[in-house]
């Protein structure tokens, strides 16, 4: 048989073998056969050598022919494999993606603290500082001082928790309003403007409910100044409820009644859950009181170390757990301070 | 304040739909908290006009089947009178009397009509469905105040007056919407009907009409019949009697229980309904007593001698000594004989209207309002008199209350009116007058208004007003209903509140930022919460209150209660006095979630209040910061990744306190072995120390504690620490130039002495290895058999690195033997390798 009719036999041979490799070990073994130097190739190209010397040319270019079609055969067949291979791998590897992941324990603030953060924050981006003082006051400070001299019938408005004292000391309580910082941050600035806010824990002698607690927190704030208006409380407050409440949320403003401020003002918002057309949350009314707030009287501006008649200023106060249960919808306020875990972590 | 629409519309017409009237007026300051309908369009119940209807009962028959039911004609303006078969027992009376020579009036209801049922509990809605009665068609009925409503009353049906109108609807005779207000302590005058329709007829501009005061003076002179002596004429400014003669007392006219009804108050006879009437209307407490039992009718207002006593309208007998008066001795209404009543307050039994009364003595008066306050709130009883007297109560008010309830009086219970009043007024109204300018106005409200608008804002509320010093300034002078107008902010207030809160514009402060400053006490506290979050512990806020078992059931040897501060009023006895640690609610928080989850870990961060020594400056007692901690259950959530069931212990506690003051760049703190702390576990416990000072304490829960706190766990953990101390310890962070040089590791495994802390093996090999040491880390603490007993084998991993070389072996070396030499000596250690 002629040389040429051998590579070609020899050529189809491989390839057919090729076909039956299944795994990598085999292709090893093919390579060697055929295209290893002592392989089917390499020894029937020994025969070139006894080719008439025209004929051996082109027999030449068809051996490297035939061996580039094998290797390239070769390559194929190995990346074959080795798709196979990993495809099984994978296969092998397969997660059901949706099981659980590895959660890290992160644990979470309390929603007051979270409230009280955001209050900090919108309120210090304009210029309002945070100031604190004592739970437990004296009359003087929870009531006096600020315009609730003793048998003041506006005292009604605070049901008040007493603490026992010996006889000759002064009255103590706990404090009913965080209004009393009102009078240390001004002793402390006057007679330089002020800008502060006092959160803090305070007390009620209440019965408590879904509704009230013995305990909360409170923030309050004032601004203290040469040209300080009602407009500038106005303007402040609304600031204040776009920043929480969203651009464009509707106000109000109301008259009310704090012995501390006068005027004194109750603001509202549009009740967002029912969007005004009134629901069980805002009792019907489509409002929402989000905080008191008024000018400051001018007897606690004079307590507080300033001439009433020289500057002026606002006070507001706000309750953040009400705040939070407005924003979350949590219908009972004994939660905040059950230590409940099915309450904390769901903030 | 309930107010009905129908009273106040007598003194204001009134052309708003009631939601906006409410709105106006709650914008105004008067804050309507609710609108109540009765029997009118959007009531629970409104009455339909076409169906109930008012009728006149002209005859009543016995029913010919059933000896408990009558059947009554009905003429409802039909023509045709309608029978209708009831058991109303207030009926029987007229049975079988022929033709009623007076009929009476009912409510007549139609078949379909709406009622709620009478028979049943509470307020369940039916509908008028025709059956036979016993052989009798009913397809109609005569409706009781229950059926209707208006009562829980169903004993009989609803008789009306005789002049009600046969054939108008109900809804027109009795139908009223009752306005709701939340009245605050400035707004004492809209505690009255008057004090309403006055705000109202200054909002909208319409016309105030006062109420009908014709009385005729038909009696003998008062003078000389009636005396008022006051003894006390700073606690009683004024104080005027009138006296009316031959009243026959019972029931008030239906119109007028029907409002006290409304407005809250129980109708009880026609003078006593009078008498809270005119408070209701004109905002007058006012008290009436029996003459005939006033001895020589001589009234004198005096303070309480000592042992006299009082029995009360409520049948309570009275010790008036100081404690009636928180302090001050009660004020008494007297005659010769002795107390008749409780100034203000209360009146008292031996002088009240009875149904044998024949002669009234109307008090109407203003008293103090601190001696009324007192005296309310030592008795207990805030009634609606001592509410008015407190607030303060118009000067130039008891003529007029005394006109209308004598107008009343007469016109309702009959009698004659003596001539005059007896009119003690010892200490006159003082008018407050104000000068308010325009400049003033702007710098508190905002807003620019000339003297004459200033003016026009205030006359329609009542306020004197004339234009000063060529209109620069308005003299301002308040009406004696006005109490509360002291000073230009209140003038201002009132301007604010016509001119309208939201017609004011907004502005933002033009002031310049004032001085700003930093607070490391607060951002202490957000570090420590982010920290701890970090770690994952969920914050918790417990009571501020508690009570000596919670604390006792922590450490029995803390509840010394001389040490806190308690409540003279506690609401309940668990929350009775001031916490000194947060860790008995904190663990109690820790018990109640053990209950619900497997794994709880908690902080809080909160004051405790310490009484200061005796003979401190400052009463009030120091409020230091405090940081609590209390874990327990699983290490790991329960999941499908670990097969870790491991629970937490010291370690897990530990770590996180390390980390946290590591974070906050503390060093040198030291964990001093805690044996004796009853809170805690003797061999699992220690105090964080740092130079001598305590930071805190951190250990497991001594068993018996959990015992107590029933906590759910083979171990629970917590730690209270020091967060004024801690904050005082915070160093700032410093940066360490970072070497470029490689680090030589060392592994070092020694056995010692178990008595021998690690900490303390740590320090020895920390002072030998000196300042190229760049790390030590304890990987493996072994007590077994291979070490012996009474010993331990631990391992440490040492990182050496210079900041300017490569450390060659033998400098490792040269270190090593000193470290090892070191432990051998200090410690008598031995090197495992």
């Amino acid at each position: 048989m002629a040389l040429i009719d051998q590579l070609n036999q020899l050529e189809q041979e491989a390839l057919a073998a090729l076909e039956r490799a299944a795994d990598l070990t085999a292709l090893a073994e093919w390579k060697s056969t055929y295209l290893g130097k002592q392989g089917a190739l390499s020894r029937l190209s020994r025969g070139l050598g006894a080719l008439p010397a025209e004929e051996r040319p082109a027999a030449g270019a068809r051996f490297n022919a035939a061996r580039a079609t094998l290797e390239q055969a070769l390559e194929r067949a190995e990346a074959q494999l080795k798709r196979a291979a990993r495809q099984h791998a994978f296969e092998a590897d397969r997660v059901d993606v949706t099981l659980p992941g590895r959660a890290p324990a992160i644990g979470r603030l309390h929603p007051t603290t979270q409230m009280l953060r955001t209050i900090y924050n919108v309120l210090g981006e304009m210029g309002f500082q945070v100031w604190e003082s004592p739970e437990v006051e004296t009359d003087e400070f929870n009531f006096q001082l600020l315009n609730m001299p003793p048998d003041h019938p506006a005292r009604d408005m605070w049901d008040t928790f007493y603490v026992e004292t010996g006889p000759g000391e002064p009255t103590l309580l706990l404090r009913t309003h965080t209004s009393p910082g009102q009078i240390y941050a001004m002793r402390a600035n006057a007679p330089n403007p002020v800008r502060a806010i006092l959160p803090g824990k305070c007390y009620r002698y209440e019965q408590v409910t879904a509704r009230h607690e013995m305990q909360f927190f409170q923030v309050e704030g004032i601004a203290i100044g040469e040209q300080i208006s009602f407009t500038d409380l106005k303007g402040t407050l609304v600031a204040f409820a776009e920043r929480l409440y969203g651009k464009g949320v509707k106000t109000r403003f109301r008259p009310s009644y704090f012995p501390f401020t006068e005027p004194s003002v109750e603001f509202d918002i549009e009740c967002f859950l029912c969007g005004g057309a009134g629901c069980r949350v805002c009792k019907h009314s489509g409002w929402l009181e989000i905080l008191g707030a008024g000018m400051i009287h001018p007897t606690v501006l004079r307590n507080g170390g300033y001439d009433p008649e020289k500057v002026s200023g606002f006070a507001f106060g706000m309750g953040p757990e009400r705040m939070a249960m407005l924003r979350y919808g949590i219908d009972d306020i004994r939660w905040f301070f059950s230590g409940d875990e099915r309450f904390l972590q769901q903030f | 304040m309930r107010v009905p629409l129908s009273w106040l519309k007598e003194f204001v017409d009134i052309t708003l739909p009631v939601e906006d009237l409410a709105e106006r007026l709650t914008r105004a300051g008067l804050e309507c908290e609710g609108i109540e309908r009765i029997g009118v369009e959007g009531a629970d119940l409104p009455w339909d006009p076409e169906k109930i209807i008012i009728g006149s009962i002209l005859e009543v028959r016995q029913h010919p089947n059933a000896d408990r039911l009558v059947l009554a004609d009905v003429d409802y303006g039909a023509g045709v009178p309608h029978t209708v078969v009831t058991g109303a027992p207030n009926l029987f009376p007229y049975k079988d009397k022929g033709r009623l020579p007076k009929p009476l009036k009912g409510v007549f209801a139609r078949e379909g009509a709406e009622l709620y049922d009478g028979h049943a509990e509470g307020w369940v809605k039916m509908r008028l469905k025709g059956r036979p009665v016993r052989g009798i068609m009913s397809d109609a009925m005569l409706c009781s105040e229950k059926e209707l409503g208006l009562s829980e009353d169903h004993e009989g049906v609803l008789i009306l007056p005789d002049d009600a109108p046969v054939g108008m609807p109900l809804r027109d005779y009795l139908g009223d919407i009752v306005l709701k207000f939340d009245v605050l302590p400035n707004m004492a005058r809209c505690l009255s009907i008057l004090g309403v329709a006055r705000e109202i007829a200054a909002l909208t501009g319409a016309p105030l009409r006062m109420p009908e005061m014709t009385v005729v003076e038909d009696g003998p002179p008062i003078e000389g019949r009636v005396r008022v002596t006051i003894e006390e004429p700073d606690l009683c400014p004024r104080f005027t009697a009138t006296l009316i003669e031959g009243v026959a007392v019972g029931p008030s006219p239906l119109w007028m229980q029907r409002r006290l009804t409304m407005a809250g108050m129980r109708p009880i006879n026609n003078i006593v309904d009078i008498s809270n009437y005119v408070m209701l209307e004109l905002g007058g407490p006012n008290h009436m007593f029996d003459a005939d039992r006033v001895a020589d009718q001589h009234l004198i207002i005096r303070l309480a001698r000592p042992g006299e006593r009082l029995v009360t309208l409520d049948n309570k007998e009275h010790n008036l000594d100081a404690s009636l008066g928180g302090g001050m001795l009660p004020l008494l209404v007297c005659d010769p004989q002795g107390p008749l009543s409780l100034a203000g307050v209360m009146g008292g039994a031996s002088s009240e209207v009875s149904a044998a009364t024949t002669r009234v003595l109307l008090e109407v008066a203003v008293w103090d309002p601190t001696i009324i306050r007192r005296m309310s709130a030592a008795l207990r009883a805030r009634s609606e008199a001592s509410k008015r007297f407190e607030r303060g109560v118009d000067y130039e008010l008891p003529p007029l209350v005394q006109r209308r309830a004598l107008s009343l009086l007469q016109r309702i219970a009959g009698g004659r009116v003596a001539q005059g009043m007896v009119d003690n007024y010892p200490r006159p109204w003082q008018p407050v007058t104000l000068d308010l300018t325009p400049r003033e106005v702007r710098r508190i409200v905002g807003i620019s208004l000339s003297a004459a608008e200033i003016a026009d804002l205030l006359r329609p509320l009542g306020f004197a007003c004339d234009l000063i010093d060529d209109g620069a300034a308005v003299r301002v002078t308040a009406p004696s209903s006005r109490r509360d107008i002291t000073m230009l902010a209140d003038l201002c207030e009132e301007i604010a509140r016509m001119y309208g809160y939201d017609r004011i514009p907004l502005t933002l402060m033009a002031d310049a930022l004032p001085e700003q400053r930093n607070n490391p006490s607060l951002e202490l506290e957000l570090r420590v919460r982010d920290l701890l979050a970090g770690a994952g512990l969920d914050e918790a806020i417990t009571y501020s209150l508690t009570s000596m078992a919670a604390v006792a059931a922590v450490n029995p040897a803390d509840a010394d209660a001389s040490l806190y501060l308690r409540l003279a009023n506690p609401l309940t006895p668990e929350r009775e006095y001031l916490r000194r640690s947060l860790l008995p609610t904190l663990l109690e928080a820790l018990a109640q979630n053990l209950r619900e989850r497997e794994r709880v870990l908690l902080f809080e961060i909160g004051r405790v209040y310490l009484k200061r020594a005796p003979g401190s400056d400052d009463p009030r007692p120091e409020e230091p910061r405090r940081l609590a901690l209390a874990l327990a259950g699983r290490r790991y959530e329960r999941s499908w990744h670990t097969p870790d069931e491991t629970v937490m212990d010291f370690f897990d506690l530990k770590g996180i306190v390390e980390t946290l003051l590591s974070r906050l760049n503390i060093s040198g703190v030291q964990y001093v072995p805690l044996t004796d702390d009853p809170r805690f576990h003797p061999g699992r416990a220690a105090r964080l120390e740092r130079d001598g000072r305590v930071l805190g304490v951190i250990g497991e829960v001594h068993p018996d504690v959990c015992e107590r706190l029933e906590i759910a766990a083979p171990r629970a953990m917590a730690a209270e620490l020091d967060l004024e101390l801690i904050g005082a310890l915070v160093e700032p962070v410093r940066y360490r130039a970072i070497s470029r040089y490689p680090a030589t590791t060392q592994d070092l495994s020694l056995v010692a002495a178990i008595t021998v802390p690690a900490a303390q093996v740590a320090a020895t090999i920390r002072k030998y290895a000196g300042a190229l040491l760049e790390s030590l880390t304890l990987f493996d603490v072994y007590e077994g058999e291979q070490v012996g007993a009474g010993k331990r084998s631990l391992t440490y991993r040492l990182v050496f690195r210079a900041p300017d070389r490569t450390l060659n072996d033998a400098e490792i070396a040269k270190i090593r033997q000193k470290i090892v030499r070191g432990l051998e000596h200090d410690l008598g250690a031995t090197i495992r390798g």
